[in-house]
């Protein structure tokens, strides 16, 4: 820990040591009119960090869109809100908590998700549901199996404290990710319309509370570590982890929602990164007032913590309120009663500047606005790579055995039932898990009422790495898709951006290209972007990650009884398939099995074939005629029909496309398209609607007996299918793979 | 019947006993914080699933040292219904009310999932709307859920009758998922008015969420109870 003597006047090298730039450095000075002294250049560099600031990806994030009929609060605040009528607003937003999760992965995943679901809370809503989007290295990767028990178990133990439902979420395993691995957490909560809580404080004169657990000297520098790359010595920053106590953070929850249900918050912030420094920062700045903090009365857990320390810890589990003038005694007595610090700390002021002052000494005197709007902004320079050839299916050779295809396939790392996972979550807590785990989208009823949202994330890295526009509006289609499955209508997404060094001009030419196609999806899909998050610098040794821009998607379900899900019930007795059928194999799971690479172009998504074809399977969902479906993704179409199988426990008789190759057609991933159970009369009717309609469609299976029939092939048991698709996951972890 | 639902700082069930009581009984329950000083008179105690105090130190242990506790364990002594669901179940073995402890899951991991139970006592105040030997499917959620108590312990309490729920772990059944002994899964007192299950029968009462098979115990409460 470097002096901290507020006397210490900031130089050059100094600011080298909390990774700022000698430019950034110079620009502070001329901002300030002054070099800073130790405790502002703490506060500066951490909120022009990237993980504060956005430096690198605001010029792109400027370009999606954020709009909507739907949208209450867009990207800005602490989450995104949307209406979904009766005056009730669904809040959510999608977190990375990737660099403390390499480091220290039950902490690092455990505190990612206690803060987004502060984010979430911190704008008057009771979280509702959790869900995750991790990457891992390859799974022989000697620290693979170590970081999956450890984030599974942080993930599970914070949500399970909580009593808030982990209700999906997806799981990835590539050798891109050995070095840093990926942990998205993402919270979706419910609030009354009528009452959001923002985080800008207005108005001079009003207290500034500080509320949560104690301020301690854990995570100092945490968002600074966010913002750069690994190398071997990345375990040395173990320090710089937080710690996270679950149940601190529901009293605070409870705390403040009753709080809330009174007349007395004008502004509320959670104090995430850059803890103190940002909450009352961005308080001040969004709120075109200044803050006057004295530190002396920041409740903590140590003794002797500097300015320096307290304005830079990252302790959890901590709020920052600005209260209606006289409204203290009443705040102080919900928070006692929950047995957590309350302390007035300081005032809002008019200066627009925040001023700190311990023991009696003035420490830090700073303009708000250099430390928020007007924090350095790069439009750093791109160099796109070229999108590789379509790749056609006479490449990718044929298996002998479909059926042995399908069962490596169903069983292998990247398809394997993720069960092993999702058991260690409280999937029901709160009563309202309507879909569980395990289907293309969950569904959480909203209480009390006979509405849900479907909930679901995801992204394609692969398709990402080859073609980061297409990838991009793949992640958002798919979204769009799962939560379509599942009988939702799609109303907006989070996005957490998860790229390598935005230095390196092909590295942000992913970040740009991505938004782009995510940006195009969106505006088809009618879909916006009302949350998110970006983590740059997830490199290793200067080997970056596959580009992961993991969407978020929440939709609304008018009437929970009519919902889908993946398993095929008694009444089934045809699949039938919605969408087109080119077989394409470049970029697929069945491509990697049979010559152990991916190449080629990823198939790409027709946004106008995509929401006919979803609009049409929603409204066979609404109108009664189908509680079955699935979309289908990684894997292709036999694939999605062998987990209809499992899921059902049905037998099934597939039949591929005419003049395809049989491989392409069982296992190619084209996008955009849907199976659908139905009885036998429902099934013509089906048909000729979607031929009605112009979107492709077709009987691709019968359903019945207890095997999966692929031509002329030995029928497949389909528990023998479940056996290796349910095995792989125990057993890798039980370190017998 | 009137029931309470004990609030303890970390219980995250308590919302869910509430629901299913009010839906099952008409009757919405008094929901007692734990600093609370006196219970109100009821036919029935409900400490609810979540993790009382945190559960630092182990599972129920505070809150079995906690006032409120005490309050209950008076109520009990005069003969007022209480039941344990899951951190409920640890705090009656921590308390002594019911024998036995709850220990770390055999496979170290917390597990959500259904589990089939074997119904062995249906002549109890909880369960006699439930079938003598029916096989019914309700929800687990814990972490620390696996039973223990000593071979003598075990021998005496089968011996009188205090196994109520047994995980099923003959053929066709779940299986017994957290090593609990002998597949204890709830248990009763000698006084049949103090139950304990680790499983969440309130989860297992509302068909929109899958299965109803814990709702019958909520019957059987109000058609004893009323």
């Amino acid at each position: 820990m470097p002096a901290t003597d507020t006397s210490v006047i900031a130089t050059e090298e100094l600011a080298a040591a909390h990774r700022m730039g000698a430019e950034e450095f110079r620009l502070a000075c001329e901002k300030l009119g002054r070099a800073p002294n130790l405790t502002e250049l703490g506060i500066i560099s951490v909120m022009w960090s990237e993980h504060c600031s956005y430096k690198s990806s605001r010029v792109w994030l400027k370009k999606l869109p954020t709009t909507g009929p739907h949208v209450i609060c867009g990207p800005g605040e602490n989450a995104g809100v949307i209406d979904i009528g009766d005056e009730q607003a669904i809040i959510f937003k999608m977190e990375s908590h990737n660099h403390p999760s390499f480091i220290e992965p039950y902490q690092g995943a455990a505190t990612g998700v206690g803060g987004i679901m502060r984010d979430v809370f911190t704008m008057g809503a009771r979280p509702i549901a959790l869900l995750n989007a991790l990457r891992f290295g390859e799974p022989d990767h000697p620290k693979t199996r170590h970081l999956v028990a450890g984030v599974v178990a942080g993930i599970g133990d914070y949500g399970n404290c909580m009593g808030v439902p982990t209700v999906g979420g997806e799981t990835n395993f590539d050798a891109r990710y050995n070095g840093n691995i990926l942990v998205n957490a993402m919270c979706v909560g419910l609030a009354d319309a009528n009452r959001i809580f923002y985080s800008a404080a207005a108005g001079a004169g009003n207290p500034v509370v500080y509320v949560g657990s104690k301020t301690g000297r854990d995570g100092i520098h945490g968002a600074t570590m966010a913002s750069a790359e690994f190398d071997d010595n990345s375990q040395e920053q173990r320090p710089t982890v937080q710690v996270g106590d679950p149940f601190a953070e529901k009293l605070l929850l409870e705390a403040c929602l009753e709080l809330m249900a009174e007349d007395a918050i004008l502004a509320i912030q959670d104090m995430g990164a850059a803890g103190l420094t940002s909450s009352s920062v961005e308080m001040a700045a969004k709120g075109g007032s200044g803050i006057e903090l004295n530190l002396d009365l920041v409740p903590q857990r140590e003794e002797g913590m500097t300015a320096y320390e307290m304005m830079l810890s990252e302790s959890q589990e901590r709020m920052l309120m600005v209260l209606r003038p006289g409204s203290e005694p009443l705040a102080e007595r919900i928070f006692r009663k929950w047995e957590l610090d309350f302390a007035v700390i300081g005032t809002t002021t008019d200066t627009g500047h925040l001023v700190l002052r311990h023991k009696g000494a003035l420490v830090a005197d700073l303009p708000t606005g250099i430390l928020a709007d007007e924090a350095p902004m790069y439009n750093r320079p791109i160099a796109p790579k070229p999108v590789p050839a379509v790749v056609s299916a006479e490449d990718v050779p044929a298996p002998n055995s479909l059926g042995d295809a399908l069962t490596a396939l169903i069983g292998s790392p990247h398809l394997a039932s993720r069960r092993w996972i999702w058991e260690q979550y409280d999937h029901m807590v709160m009563d309202d898990t309507v879909v569980r785990p395990g289907s293309d989208a969950a569904v959480v009823r909203i209480h009390g009422t006979n509405k849900a949202v479907a909930l679901t994330t995801d992204v394609t890295p692969r398709y990402c790495y080859a073609d980061p526009f297409e990838g991009g509006k793949q992640a958002v289609a798919e979204t769009w898709r799962n939560i379509t499955a599942a009988g939702g209508k799609p109303l907006a997404i989070t996005d957490c951006m998860n790229f390598g060094n935005p230095e390196r001009p092909e590295i942000m030419a992913e970040f740009a290209r991505a938004i782009e196609g995510m940006g195009e999806a969106c505006l088809a899909l009618e879909y916006p972007v009302v949350s998110g998050n970006v983590s740059l610098y997830n490199e290793t040794n200067g080997e970056g990650i596959l580009p992961t821009p993991a969407i978020g998607g929440v939709g609304l379900i008018a009437d929970v009884s009519r919902v889908a899900t993946v398993a095929l019930k008694p009444g089934d007795d045809i699949v039938v398939l919605i969408g087109a059928e080119t077989g394409h194999l470049g970029q697929s799971l069945y491509q990697k099995q049979a010559t152990g690479r991916v190449e080629g172009a990823p198939p790409p998504v027709d946004l106008a074939a995509e929401k006919k074809a979803g609009d049409f399977v929603r409204r066979l969902i609404e109108a009664g005629i189908t509680g079955t479906v699935h979309d289908i993704s990684d894997g292709g179409i036999l694939v999605a029909l062998a987990e209809m199988a499992i899921a059902g426990t049905r037998g099934l008789t597939f039949a591929p496309a005419d003049g395809l190759a049989p491989h392409a057609a069982a296992f190619g991933e084209e996008q955009g398209r849907y199976l659908v159970g139905v009885s036998r009369d429902e099934a013509a009717r089906v048909l000729d609607e979607a031929k009605a309609g112009s979107i492709p469609g077709r009987i691709v299976a019968e359903v019945g007996g207890d095997a999966i029939v692929i031509g002329g092939e030995k029928p497949l048991p389909v528990g023998e299918l479940r056996r290796a698709h349910e095995d792989w996951f125990p057993a890798f972890m039980g370190g017998k793979r | 019947m009137k029931a309470a639902v004990i609030v303890f700082p970390g219980s995250n069930c308590d919302r869910d006993a509430a629901v299913t009581l009010e839906a099952v009984t008409g009757v919405k329950p008094a929901m007692i914080w734990h600093g609370d000083e006196a219970l109100p008179k009821v036919d029935l105690i409900v400490l609810p699933g979540g993790f009382s105090y945190g559960d630092y130190l182990r599972s129920g242990a505070m809150a079995a040292q906690s006032p409120i506790v005490r309050a209950v364990k008076a109520e009990a002594e005069r003969g007022v219904a209480v039941l344990g669901i899951c951190n409920g179940f640890q705090i009656l073995t921590e308390t002594g009310l019911l024998p036995g402890a709850l220990m770390r899951n055999s496979g170290l991991n917390f597990i959500c999932r259904d589990v089939d139970l074997t119904v062995e006592r249906a002549d109890t105040a909880f369960t006699n709307a439930y079938t003598q030997g029916e096989r019914v499917t309700i929800p687990i959620a814990h972490k620390d859920g696996s039973y223990f108590a000593d071979d003598e312990t075990l021998d005496r309490i089968e011996g009188e009758g205090q196994v109520v729920f047994r995980y099923a772990t003959a053929e066709g059944g779940s299986g017994n998922p957290n090593g609990s002994r002998r597949d204890i899964a709830g248990l009763i007192d000698r006084t049949g008015r103090i139950m304990g299950l680790m499983p969440h029968p309130e989860r297992a009462a509302d068909a929109a969420l899958g299965g109803i098979d814990g709702r019958r115990l909520f019957e059987s409460l109000t058609r004893t109870l009323n």
